[in-house]
């Protein structure tokens, strides 16, 4: 088994946390595992990526053009920056929010419309309102929680490893409200 | 502790330290090299802490060399100009403990803003340089540099690049090996570096350069992975691991010491294999030299000295094409910006309406370069924001810079801005210096700094007051302000430049990030007052957009800092509670 991960989104979002959980839990599986992140300037509210790579060997340690097998989207936008990272037969995990960039603030540009169907028409793509759902538990900072959950069984990974791992770390006194988040996008269709 | 763990390359390189019996480390933050001193700091038997800039790291690292224990100083490669009089001279007097330098390269600009390539400046200093490829190789690369430190009589640079400093992979920890501190005796001849001394010196520097360059040829860390006879590739660091992903049936040179090289081994190499690539990032370091003694080798000819590398760049360029992929679809850039909240964002909403220029400084502020904010003129390195306000003044007379400022972060004015506002005040500027005190260093993810109150350790520290400071140093007009009074900056700012006295402002606020803060408001619109007029918008807040028509304000990522509200004529924007 190899798994090509990426993780994208906006700075800020907690794309990093997510994929320390994915790589944590592959390695506890028995995994060679590397993973590739983003600091500084780069992460202040602009275009993030991170990449997890497990398997019995791994050598680079990011992901390349024509190589993911899941790429998991905080945002709309950025799912479809980084679609064509995809390799035949992979996947698109989607939180279905919008983050306009400044560029569209500022009117330069605009922000594509109808991205998700655009996305379906060449991917399979799988999308969740992961904000409504950290909302209705009563804390928007779960989001990245809700979306690992709804990303978990597209992963190659035992799911139960991942809540664990997700578990222990996050701080103690959210783990409960982590794991209902994880629980229920794990639950979302 | 599990004895096998993923590790952050920079986590990896304090654990190699801390193994190594390391007992003194000084740093200055910097992107890819902060999470260094951060990781090391946690290991209650090594002394670490922040210094004020590069240069002072280094030379606290040659005290604690010349008093007898291990040291580590570590920057990124930009902070290696800063640091690189030190080191220069600490070649020549050699070490008494063990010192590696880490030095952090950033192909590819992740965060800096050059690409310089730190193996020049090593062979230039006659510095030996370790490369690792990964998290494992860095902790055990740094514990070699302290043999090759010791063995050889040498400071060694440990060179990282932004790929390996921030990835994470496997490493199987060791237990830390205690070292005996070295008696301390006095030796002018090594330790003091005048004339007739240095003289002596620089000829065991080379001597100790030709020494290592034969043993490289038979070091465990430089070694020959033997595949095919028709391609092989000579490579280090990060770009190994490309190599192996690309073409993992060739032979492979894999020198994980880069200079000096290893002559007889190389020409082995080259002999046993039809055709042979030097694949580095950045600079022909590696290549040049071999093609010197007349070996047939192929780098630069095919391979860029931009950005970073990757195992697609090989595939097309070795075979001529890569894999196929989906085409990439048309999407508006996402530069990085300004914070929610940021305190620099208040600053830079005045000066550009009042038409302001800034010569800018290295910090998140400078991103106060782009739209809409776009008030940042010039960015060239650590302090330089002040000392060119002072050239153009001196360049074109005073009235020139009548609509001129230097902005400076807090971390970065302690780093060198201070010297240059030294320069100011003895040479007559009347210039306006913004200190923009976010209260930490921002950009690297929050380090303190000698003007925090607290030292890397957590501990409790005097807290340089700015203020007292740049009067101290004789500057005339000093004054803080609320860096979110917008209109006590607004004032502030036309009576120093209307004034013919250097005035320093010290905008103060906490950066938007910093943790402990509690945010008591959010922003909201009044959907009835607003005018839709998009004045709001000029301010850059990444929480404020236009959906459909209506200006909206995203209320997660609101810090409620309430500038926008000022630039609302219609008080179509309340400040209200967060709840």
């Amino acid at each position: 088994m190899s798994k090509n991960v990426m993780i994208v989104g906006v700075g800020g979002q907690g794309t990093l946390l997510t994929s320390r959980i994915i790589g944590k839990s592959a390695l506890k599986e028995g995994y060679d595992v590397k993973i590739s992140e983003v600091h500084g300037m780069a992460q202040r509210g602009g275009s993030v990526v991170t990449f997890v790579r497990y398997g019995d060997k791994v050598s680079e340690p990011v992901v390349e053009e024509g190589c993911a097998d899941v790429i998991i989207s905080f945002e709309r936008l950025e799912a479809m920056r980084y679609a064509h990272y995809l390799k035949q037969g992979g996947i698109i995990v989607v939180n279905d929010c919008r983050i306009d960039p400044m560029t569209v603030v500022t009117g330069a540009k605009t922000y594509p419309e109808g991205i998700i169907e655009t996305l379906k028409q060449t991917y399979s793509v799988y999308s969740i309102d992961g904000q409504e759902i950290a909302k209705s538990l009563g804390n928007s900072k779960v989001l990245n929680s809700v979306v690992l959950g709804y990303s978990a069984r597209h992963l190659g990974l035992n799911v139960e490893t991942l809540k664990q791992t997700l578990e222990s770390i996050v701080p103690p006194k959210t783990v409960e409200i982590n794991v209902n988040a994880f629980k229920k996008g794990y639950e979302s269709k | 502790m599990e004895n096998k763990i993923i590790m952050l390359g920079n986590e990896a390189i304090a654990r190699g330290a801390y193994e190594a019996g390391v007992k003194v480390s000084s740093a200055y933050p910097g992107t890819p090299s902060t999470e260094i001193s951060e990781a090391l700091a946690k290991y209650p038997e090594v002394y670490t802490e922040w210094a004020p800039n590069e240069k002072v790291a280094v030379e606290v690292a040659f005290g604690a060399s010349v008093a007898g224990v291990r040291t580590l100083a570590c920057m990124k490669h930009v902070g290696l100009n800063v640091a690189s009089d030190p080191i220069y001279t600490f070649a020549y007097t050699g070490v008494n403990g063990g010192a590696v330098i880490v030095v952090a390269d950033d192909p590819g600009l992740a965060s800096s803003q050059n690409e310089q390539d730190t193996r020049m400046i090593a062979r230039s200093c006659h510095v030996p340089v370790l490369e690792p490829s990964d998290s494992q190789e860095a902790k055990d690369f740094v514990k070699l540099g302290y043999e090759i430190s010791e063995k050889y009589d040498t400071p060694v640079i440990l060179r990282t690049t932004t790929k390996l400093a921030h990835s994470q992979s496997v490493v199987t920890l060791e237990d830390r090996v205690e070292i005996e501190d070295k008696p301390y005796e006095r030796n002018v001849s090594k330790y003091v570096m005048m004339p007739a001394a240095a003289k002596g010196r620089h000829k065991v520097v080379e001597q100790r350069e030709l020494d290592l360059a034969e043993d490289a040829n038979v070091l465990s860390v430089n070694k020959i992975e033997k595949g095919s006879d028709k391609i092989g590739f000579i490579t280090s660091g990060i770009c190994y691991e490309y190599v192996k992903e690309a073409c993992p049936n060739a032979s492979v040179l894999k020198l994980g010491l880069v200079n000096p090289l290893p002559k007889k081994l190389i020409e082995n190499f080259v002999k046993s294999v039809e055709k042979v690539y030097v694949f580095e990032e950045l600079e022909p370091v590696i290549e040049e030299q071999i093609k010197s003694w007349g070996l047939n080798v192929l780098g630069k000819e095919l391979f860029t000295k931009q950005g970073e590398y990757s195992a697609n760049l090989l595939k097309k360029v070795v075979y001529g094409k890569s894999d196929e992929v989906y085409a990439k679809l048309e999407t508006p850039n996402r530069p990085p910006i300004l914070c929610p909240g940021c305190p620099h964002r208040s600053v830079f909403s005045v000066l550009n309406k009042l038409k302001i220029h800034a010569s800018g400084d290295i910090g998140c502020y400078t991103l106060g370069a782009v739209a809409p904010l776009s008030v940042i003129d010039t960015c060239v390195c650590m302090g330089a924001s002040i000392s060119a306000l002072h050239g153009m003044e001196k360049a074109r007379g005073k009235d020139f810079i009548k609509n001129w400022v230097a902005v400076i972060g807090d971390g970065t004015f302690l780093h060198t801005g201070v010297n240059s506002l030294i320069n100011m005040v003895y040479n007559k500027a009347t210039g306006t210096v913004i200190i923009l005190d976010n209260r930490t260093t921002g950009m690297t993810g929050h380090q303190e700094h000698a003007a925090t109150g607290k030292t890397l350790k957590g501990e409790d520290a005097y807290a340089i007051n700015l203020v007292d400071l740049c009067k101290a140093i004789g500057v005339p007009s000093v004054k803080e302000i609320n860096a979110f009074d917008v209109k006590g900056l607004e004032e502030a700012l036309k009576e120093s430049l209307n004034g013919n006295v250097l005035t320093v402002i010290i905008a103060k606020a906490p950066c938007a990030l910093l943790k402990g803060q509690k945010f008591l408001t959010k922003c909201a619109i009044d959907k009835d007052a607003c005018k839709k007029c998009g004045m709001c918008l000029k301010i850059g807040c990444p929480a404020i957009s236009k959906r459909n028509g209506e200006i909206v304000i995203d209320e997660t990522m609101c810090n409620g800092c309430g500038l926008c509200k000022n630039y609302c004529k219609f008080g179509a924007i309340k400040v209200v509670e967060n709840v």
